[in-house]
């Protein structure tokens, strides 16, 4: 055999039972007996509430139970949702209750939950239930609620500033005195919401006898929300088990560990029988956690030569109402700061400040993508200003190839030094110009110009931190029939870990795919996990299934060589058997082997093995974190009387070190850039003065289409991590990151003849027509 | 996100249907479902009674005398690609590409759409630019509303809450003439924030006919005849028109909302509509 | 009345049930018929993901009463692919041009295009994306997709 798979457009395992309509989402699953949850929730931003009736909600034929605050179990440890990730920098923390006990701070916060015969009469019961709201004052505006005498989200809190947080390295105060010039800049990033296609999702299954809960979770960490059920509902963690089934979608708002999870596991056990919640698209908008704004005010410094020498500057970032998921979208935002430029002085501090709106929390790319977004925007800005072309005040200042491994001087959340290990960031500037004839493109823009056309051309430069550890566990197991069993505790909601797990196995043990099996996003079938996100499962499970399967593959050959009686020289693994290398009719199967290391009757194991089967595990993780990188292109053209964006062409470099299924890193590089797209172009989650959200239904709320989006052309280089013996990357952000700051940069470009600063995005048709200032064209 | 309870009718004749409107207090009717069923499931109306008009197969047939005579009940999707629209109203089958999608055209009736009479339809301004007659029935009988009449208020057709539309009648322009239909949308097949139809008939460089009607920038869609009368009998010249529709255009009150507002519908307005006469004349 | 008897074929086979009036055809579909391919993604009808074909025409599941369907013919995406199941050229299209990662607008994108493309061979790249657009995929960027596409209309214009 000797076929190549890692590296091999290998179709996914995972498509079989998709393509069918075989799948199995959290909703998909009907127990006996089941129950259906739905949840009363706030229609008021900030109010205190005092609940006047549920008899009426009670009494509805097909009602089982309705739960409140005041009806939890006092066995719970706390009534108040606990913190996820708490960290002593956080000034001030603020967590939902369960079930809102006196206070709401957000249009969406639950209020009461119904369980009954179906979702449709739940729904009628909470229509049932009487709330009296009082009004207070509503924090809406990221800026006003920055303030020291802002509108304060939460009425016990002094200010509504969560935590203060800064990245600082160099000496920003010399390098700004001795700079030849400076250049402000200040704008606003908005980051919409998750909008998988499956919304959430939980089905709690307590079985009384055995004495445990079975929680499934359209979740993206199922072993945090096992640990997190486990201690708010005070109960061993070995009693509970979490599965993630099929997953429609994460995107990072599924990372977390919501009230719904705790709920459901409390009315279970109460009710003593399976109850579904299924998260309607509705409460998508208000209940599952988002992205929103982010007002950035930054100074650079900068020499004539276009060389950036200091940049400083403060982002206030909007965290909404609860801080449920702590501080990590506002780290990730400052910690990949300067990105892939050479700036060696670098102050920005970040305020979260609470407000009465849905909690914000990592979506695809966490605060990576405004990172990048501001140092796009920083290069362009001065490149305008010194009149050097965007693409060669890159290359003035990008990493070179010989300061690797750089390190910029900023520090990861686990206080090691940032280290870019590996890349070639001139070289992809190079290649995505030539993909996207960069050069020629100026001539044809100076033509369209002359025929009332606007075309515009953006670039983007990244880095992304990835494949952060400390492990993401398989097992590799050969059972008695010479298939393999993978166990992992990566959870899947379409990256196709799966398939990219049996590649590595199928190299290492020269066994064919479809003998492989991966069991995954189970705490029931793998001891401990951390969960997908930050592009991290891939690196961490390819290192770990190809650690384990080696050490099975040497396992083989050990006890192959004491029962063929050979030097292990002499052997090979090969199509499922240890063979004698000189001779074809001396060998041992697999089934065998494990036979072996399984028996049916007493025996012995052989000497030099005391464990059971024909089995290893890996919690191999990298040195330090490996950096992805790319280089992204953008053409648009503008229409400037209706303020419509057409997408010409958009190209992609992407470095992810070795790859392990391009398929698999293509798909997802091509989905990021389209999130991106949307995101520069369409996503807004509107909230009014009294912080109602403007935009709950996908006819306000705008996702990008097929019938927008251009062709996206992607390549690849492959610069191998030292930071791991394979050489991998992470592959899954690393087209969100760039995209919106390509997008914006192009956008620009194209309106170049009238002087236009984009300061936010979306942009919408509307700001376009207002940047052109049509009024003169319209006159025409 | 599931619809609240409610008693469901599918009545087998026209008879029988407008009985039940005339019967029960508090119902909707049910044609293509593709507007009123996403209120229902978010629980925007709550009605008692549904009343699913699709079995009226009468409601659903084209046909032509010296007028045309279109069912309330016909699919867009059957209006898109019959041969007698294509002949007679071929803005109506450019103005459906911009409608929805074709999942939605397989349900959405044109019916449904001008019942529901959103601000920013365009089978209601195609409507318009024919002065078409809007046949209502009920228990009591017929009558006829011409489609200038039809829009009372924001998504409020003057029908009766027992009457159900059963036809549109369109006299079709005669002789040679030009169609334009231009709209802009965010995304395929989003609601248009602003949109224009234009007929245009030119003879000898003069415009000696013209029909404009305008949607999604004020409250309901409706004929532009203040721009109708200005054009009328001018030579055309395109700078000459983009001259003379500035002072009718300044007179429109925009709607202005929290997703877009009236200056940027006005702005866009412009645009469209000389678009849409261009495309017209350039057919004519 | 508010509680109906219905009967309608799906992929073939008859299917009956009690429903609720105000029960739509995916709940039908999914709960009382035990065909959770169909999935429900907004329940108003701009994802596409609960598309299903009723008498030829792809529908949106979300948007019809299962009430209506009754006596009507039903394919869902279990009903794609062949009775020995053999994939329909759409399926294999999907998984050759990795036109899915969750999975969860699928059943939606080839009931969809399985319609459309009935209806319309031989079509481009830029008709097929505006066909797509009533369906919204949040995880592929769809070019998978409309590449899956144009390959099984390929196929299926030689049949």
């Amino acid at each position: 055999m000797g076929v190549r798979q890692i590296g091999a457009r290998v179709q996914r395992v995972e498509d079989e039972n998709l393509i069918r309509g075989d799948g199995k989402y959290v909703d998909d699953i009907q127990l006996p007996g089941m129950a259906y949850a739905a949840f009363l929730r706030s229609s008021m931003a900030h109010a205190k509430i005092k609940i006047t009736d549920i008899a009426a909600a009670q009494a509805l034929p097909g009602v089982y139970a309705v739960l409140t605050y005041d009806t939890l179990p006092s066995s719970l440890v706390s009534k108040t949702q606990l913190e996820t990730y708490p960290a002593p920098i956080i000034k001030q923390s603020v967590c939902p209750d369960l079930l809102a006990s006196e206070e709401v701070a957000h249009v969406g916060q639950a209020i009461a939950m119904v369980i009954a015969s179906s979702r449709h009469i739940a729904e009628d019961a909470c229509e049932l239930i009487q709330v009296d709201y009082t009004a207070l004052r509503v924090a809406v505006d990221v800026v006003e609620a920055a303030k020291p005498e802002g509108p304060l989200a939460h009425s016990h809190l002094k200010d509504n500033i969560a935590a203060s947080i800064e990245t600082k390295f160099g000496d920003v105060e010399t390098a700004f005195s001795e700079c030849d010039d400076t250049l402000k800049l200040s704008f606003k990033q908005h980051r919409g919401g998750c909008h998988a296609m499956e919304c959430r999702g939980v089905l709690g299954d307590w079985q009384q006898q055995l004495g445990e809960l079975t929680l499934y979770s359209s979740t993206q960490c199922p072993y945090l929300v096992r640990r997190m059920v486990s201690r708010q509902l005070d109960c061993p963690e070995s009693s509970i088990r979490v599965i993630a089934p099929d997953v429609g979608g994460g995107f990072g708002p599924k990372a977390g560990y919501y009230p719904e999870e705790a709920l459901i596991a409390i009315a279970t056990k109460e009710l003593r029988r399976p109850i579904k919640w299924t998260e309607d698209r509705r409460e998508h908008f208000t209940a599952t956690n988002q992205q929103r704004d982010q007002i950035w005010e930054l100074e650079v410094g900068f020499k004539k030569t276009g060389e950036i020498t200091a940049i400083k500057g403060h982002v206030t970032h909007d965290s909404g109402a609860f801080l449920n998921y702590g501080l990590l979208l506002s780290a990730t935002t400052l910690m990949p700061l300067p990105g892939p430029y050479k700036i060696k002085n670098l102050h920005v501090t970040l305020n979260t400040v609470y407000t009465n709106t849905v909690s914000t929390s990592p979506v695809r790319g966490a605060g990576r993508p405004n990172a990048a977004y501001a140092m796009d925007r920083v290069i362009d800005a001065v490149a305008r200003h010194l009149s050097i072309d965007p693409a060669d005040m890159r290359h003035i200042n990008l990493v070179k190839n010989e300061d690797f491994p750089y390190q910029p001087g900023s520090k990861h959340r686990n206080g090691s030094m940032m280290t870019y290990d590996s890349g070639d960031y001139t070289g992809m500037l190079a290649m995505v110009k030539e993909m996207a004839d960069y050069d020629n493109f100026r001539q044809e823009q100076k033509q369209a110009r002359a025929n009332g056309k606007y075309l515009g051309i953006g670039l983007a430069c990244f880095i992304e931190d990835t494949g952060m550890g400390p492990y993401e566990g398989v097992n590799v197991r050969i059972d008695v029939t010479g298939n393999v069993i993978a166990s992992t505790g990566a959870a899947s909601q379409g990256q196709g870990h799966a398939t990219v797990i049996a590649q590595v196995i199928a190299e290492q043990l020269d066994i064919e795919i479809s003998k492989i099996r991966v069991e995954s996003g189970d705490t029931g079938k793998f001891p401990h996990g951390i969960g997908a996100i930050g592009s991290r499962t891939g690196v961490n499970v390819g290192l770990s299934a190809n650690d384990a399967s080696g050490q099975v593959k040497k396992k083989a050959l050990k006890l192959a060589s004491i029962l063929l009686d050979k030097h292990e020289d002499a052997l090979e693994l090969s199509d499922g058997a240890v063979r004698v290398r000189s001779d074809s009719n001396q060998f041992i199967t697999l089934a065998d082997l494990a036979l072996q290391l399984s028996p049916a009757v007493a025996g012995k194991l052989p000497d030099g093995f005391d464990s059971a089967g024909l089995e290893a595990v890996s919690y191999l993780s990298s040195d330090y974190m490996p950096h992805s990188s790319g280089a992204n292109i953008a053409k648009v053209e503008v229409d400037i009387v209706t303020g419509g964006i057409k997408i010409l062409d958009y190209y992609v470099v992407h470095d992810c070190g070795r790859i392990l299924n391009p398929m698999i890193v293509d798909g997802q590089i091509i989905g990021g850039v389209v999130h991106g797209i949307g995101n520069a172009m369409f996503e807004q989650m509107v909230y009014d003065d009294a912080g109602n959200p403007m935009t709950t239904n996908y006819g306000d709320y705008l996702l990008p289409l097929a019938s927008e989006m251009p062709e996206i052309h992607v390549a690849h280089i492959e610069t191998p991590s030292p930071a791991n013996p394979m050489g991998l990357k992470g592959a899954g952000e690393g087209g969100t990151i760039p995209a919106i700051g390509a997008m914006i940069n192009a956008i620009e470009d194209a309106l170049t003849p009238f002087d236009a600063y984009i300061a936010h995005y979306p942009v919408t048709p509307e700001y376009i027509v207002e940047l052109v200032d049509s009024e003169k064209i319209a006159a025409e | 996100m599931k619809a609240s309870a409610f008693t469901y009718h599918k009545p087998n004749s026209l008879e029988d249907a407008l009985g039940l409107l005339q019967n029960e207090e508090d119902a909707k009717v049910l044609a293509g479902g593709q507007s009123l069923m996403p209120m229902l499931n978010m629980r925007f109306v709550q009605p008692e009674t549904v009343i699913d008009v699709n079995g009226l197969d009468e409601l659903a047939r084209i046909s032509v005398t010296d007028k045309l005579e279109i069912g309330a009940l016909t699919r867009q999707k059957t209006l898109a690609k019959d041969p007698t629209i294509k002949q007679h109203l071929p803005i109506m089958q450019e103005a459906l590409t911009w409608v929805g999608h074709f999942q939605t055209q397989s349900r959405g009736t044109i019916g449904g759409s001008l019942c529901h009479l959103d601000p920013a339809a365009e089978l209601p301004m195609v409507a318009l630019l024919y002065d078409a007659e809007l046949q209502v029935a009920s228990a009591s009988g017929i009558r006829s509303i011409p489609m200038q009449e039809w829009a009372l208020a924001y998504m409020m057709p003057s029908i009766g809450p027992d009457e159900l539309l059963t036809k549109i009648m369109i006299k079709p322009w005669q002789g040679s003439h030009g169609y334009g239909f231009q709209e802009f949308a965010r995304r395929h097949g989003d609601f248009a924030i602003a949109a224009a139809g234009c007929l245009i008939k030119i003879d000898n460089n003069i415009i000696e006919d013209i029909a404009i009607s305008i949607g999604g920038v004020e409250d309901v869609p409706r004929r532009f005849t203040e721009c109708e009368d200005v054009l009328r009998g001018m030579r055309y010249d395109i700078d000459d028109i983009k001259t003379h529709v500035r002072e009718p255009l300044s007179q429109i009150n925009y709607l202005d909302d929290s997703l877009v507002t009236g200056a940027y519908r006005r702005r866009l307005l412009k645009g469209l509509l000389i678009r849409a006469i261009e495309q017209a004349a350039s057919r004519s | 009345m508010q509680e109906h008897e219905v009967q309608m074929q799906v992929n073939g086979k008859v299917v009956s049930g009690k429903v609720e009036s105000r029960t739509h055809l995916g709940d039908f579909l999914r709960q009382s018929a035990g065909l959770t391919g169909t999935h429900l993604g907004c329940e108003h009808g701009v994802c596409g993901a609960c598309t299903v074909i009723v008498d030829g025409d792809a529908v949106r599941s979300c948007l019809m009463l299962a009430v209506q369907a009754d006596n009507c013919e039903v394919t869902t995406i279990e009903g794609i692919a062949e009775a020995d199941g053999t994939l329909h050229p759409l399926q294999e299209a999907f998984r050759n041009n990795h036109a899915l990662q969750c999975g969860f607008c699928t059943a939606g994108m080839i009931t969809s295009l399985h319609a459309f493309l009935s209806e319309n061979p031989n079509r481009s790249e830029t008709e097929i994306r505006e066909a797509i657009s009533g369906n919204i995929c949040r995880c592929t960027g769809y070019q998978g997709i409309v590449s899956a596409a144009m390959e099984a209309a390929e196929k299926l214009a030689k049949r």
